[in-house]
């Protein structure tokens, strides 16, 4: 199940990031190969999620390389935005775009960014919204939607994008307890089609289930990274033990 | 109560009031397009990810908003058409010194309240949570197509109420405009005051009402249009 022979999609080399005074990334080495499934887990304030949004660089970084598929983050401009195109994105707090229906947040991307005809990012769009089962919200404006079903379409517009690789930033932590495995569901499958994806989340079932490799993170390192069954069940580090033990009580 | 009401009809009859405030009403409506176009291009500077354009745009809105209105539309008429022989109408046409007097008065209104509207977009801009920004990044718009097609139009609809207070300054700024000889309806008051002073209140109480009448149903419209436009979160 792991995929060790694939070929390296995302490296994060030696990167390092301050806010202020603060050391948020240090010294971060991470290879994620195409089509693995990563998950990345800690307390808060580790820099997980910092992690995540330098990617497709939301936040920047002061020292290191990105690169994704090869290529180097470009600094700003056109490159930038092609390479983001690539990068699908899905937040904490959606962040769907509040004045468009549910159908134009997923088609905007295709046809402004992609230059897709608009009845081609339609019709795709309907198939995403369908696999994410909300096909029946389309002319909806979000504000009329569930927070699951927001979230799902945020994941449908990101996945019009046909990106290479899916990152997930906290998606079910501003989710009603039972909305949550409505997302976990759809991001599971999308793990079994063999998207590659870099998920930072709280859901340990989800982590167990879905993740070929779990990376742990504090105070703005990586700690310790294994399989989550190597993780959950003997973690090598004090930090991870301690972390685990509090977390997997209840 | 009669005789009040027959002065009325006098100054109705003597004058053409309804002229007058029509001028007015061009003057906003022309006005309040030109400030709203320069005023987005402001305000787009102003939120831009350069630091020279941010520069630019806070000069802008710094200046012109703590210049009288009176001096740049005065500038306007004696510093570029006097002066600078800027002309904004057709010199042989026969009516060229009213249109060119409007169309001054205009580009000054623009100019000012331009920096108001910038200010009223900006404040709507801050309405839109960043995470619209950053969503619409992260599916590879740059920072035009971001500003155009995500932000702007919301910070538009966050914006209606106080654009719509703007628009209403705009509209009684408007009388500024006689100081440079546009015959709006300030200017036939003072006419009106010079020729009619026996009926001074009419004159007034006239004025008052006409601005009443443009103003009020502005102020309902905007209180309406920003309930019915404003983003649902």
């Amino acid at each position: 199940m792991v995929q060790t022979d694939t070929a390296p999609l995302v490296v994060l080399d030696g990167v390092q990031k301050h806010f202020g005074d603060l050391h948020v990334l240090r010294d971060i080495h991470l290879t994620v190969r195409t089509g693995e499934v990563v998950v990345v887990i800690g307390p808060s304030g580790s820099g997980k999620s910092t992690l995540c949004r330098t990617i497709n660089r939301l936040e920047t970084i002061d020292e290191g390389t990105i690169s994704v598929a090869g290529t180097p983050l470009p600094a700003e401009g056109k490159e930038l935005a092609r390479l983001r195109a690539d990068v699908g994105m899905v937040f904490q707090s959606f962040n769907l775009f509040a004045h468009k229906t549910v159908l134009e947040n997923v088609t905007l991307g295709p046809v402004k960014s992609k230059r897709q005809s608009k009845a081609e990012a339609k019709r795709s769009a309907q198939e995403l919204l369908e696999r994410v089962g909300v096909a029946d919200q389309a002319g909806k404006l979000p504000a009329q939607l569930s927070g699951g079903q927001q979230q799902r379409v945020a994941i449908a517009r990101a996945l019009a994008m046909k990106p290479q690789v899916m990152l997930f930033d906290e998606p079910t932590s501003a989710l009603d307890p039972e909305m949550i495995n409505e997302v976990l569901d759809v991001m599971t499958d999308l793990a079994k089609d063999g998207m590659t994806m870099i998920v930072v989340t709280h859901e340990m079932g989800f982590a167990r289930r879905a993740a070929h490799r779990v990376v742990f993170m504090d105070g703005g390192q990586i700690v310790e990274e294994g399989t989550p069954e190597e993780f959950f069940t003997a973690p090598r580090t004090d930090r991870a033990k301690d972390f685990l033990s509090k977390i997997l009580t209840h | 109560m009669g005789s009040y009401w027959a002065d009325f009809t006098e100054l109705f009859s003597q004058y053409d009031v309804l002229a007058a405030f029509r001028i007015t009403l061009l003057l906003s409506g022309l006005s309040a397009v030109g400030s709203l176009i320069l005023g987005t291009i402001i305000a787009v500077m102003r939120v831009s990810p350069v630091p020279s354009m941010r520069a630019a745009g806070a000069f802008y809105v710094n200046t012109i908003r703590n210049t009288p209105l009176t001096l740049i539309i005065v500038f306007c008429s004696l510093g570029l058409f006097y002066t600078l022989g800027i002309a904004l109408a057709d010199k042989s046409s026969p009516t060229f010194l009213d249109d060119n007097n409007v169309r001054l008065a205009v580009l000054g209104l623009s100019v000012y309240h331009a920096a108001f509207v910038a200010e009223a977009l900006r404040s709507g801009v801050n309405t839109v949570p960043t995470g619209q920004a950053e969503a619409a990044r992260a599916i590879g718009l740059g920072f035009g197509q971001t500003m155009r097609i995500v932000i702007m139009p919301q910070a538009f609809r966050g914006a209606v109420a106080p654009l719509g207070n703007a628009l209403i300054a705009l509209i009684k700024n408007t009388t500024v405009a006689s100081a440079i000889g546009v015959a709006e309806a300030s200017a036939l008051m003072k006419t009106m005051i010079e020729f009619r002073p026996d009926v001074i209140f009419a004159v007034f109480l006239l004025f008052a009402l006409g601005f009443v009448i443009i103003v009020l149903p502005t102020g309902v419209l905007i209180t309406w249009a920003s309930r019915r436009l404003a983003v649902q979160r």
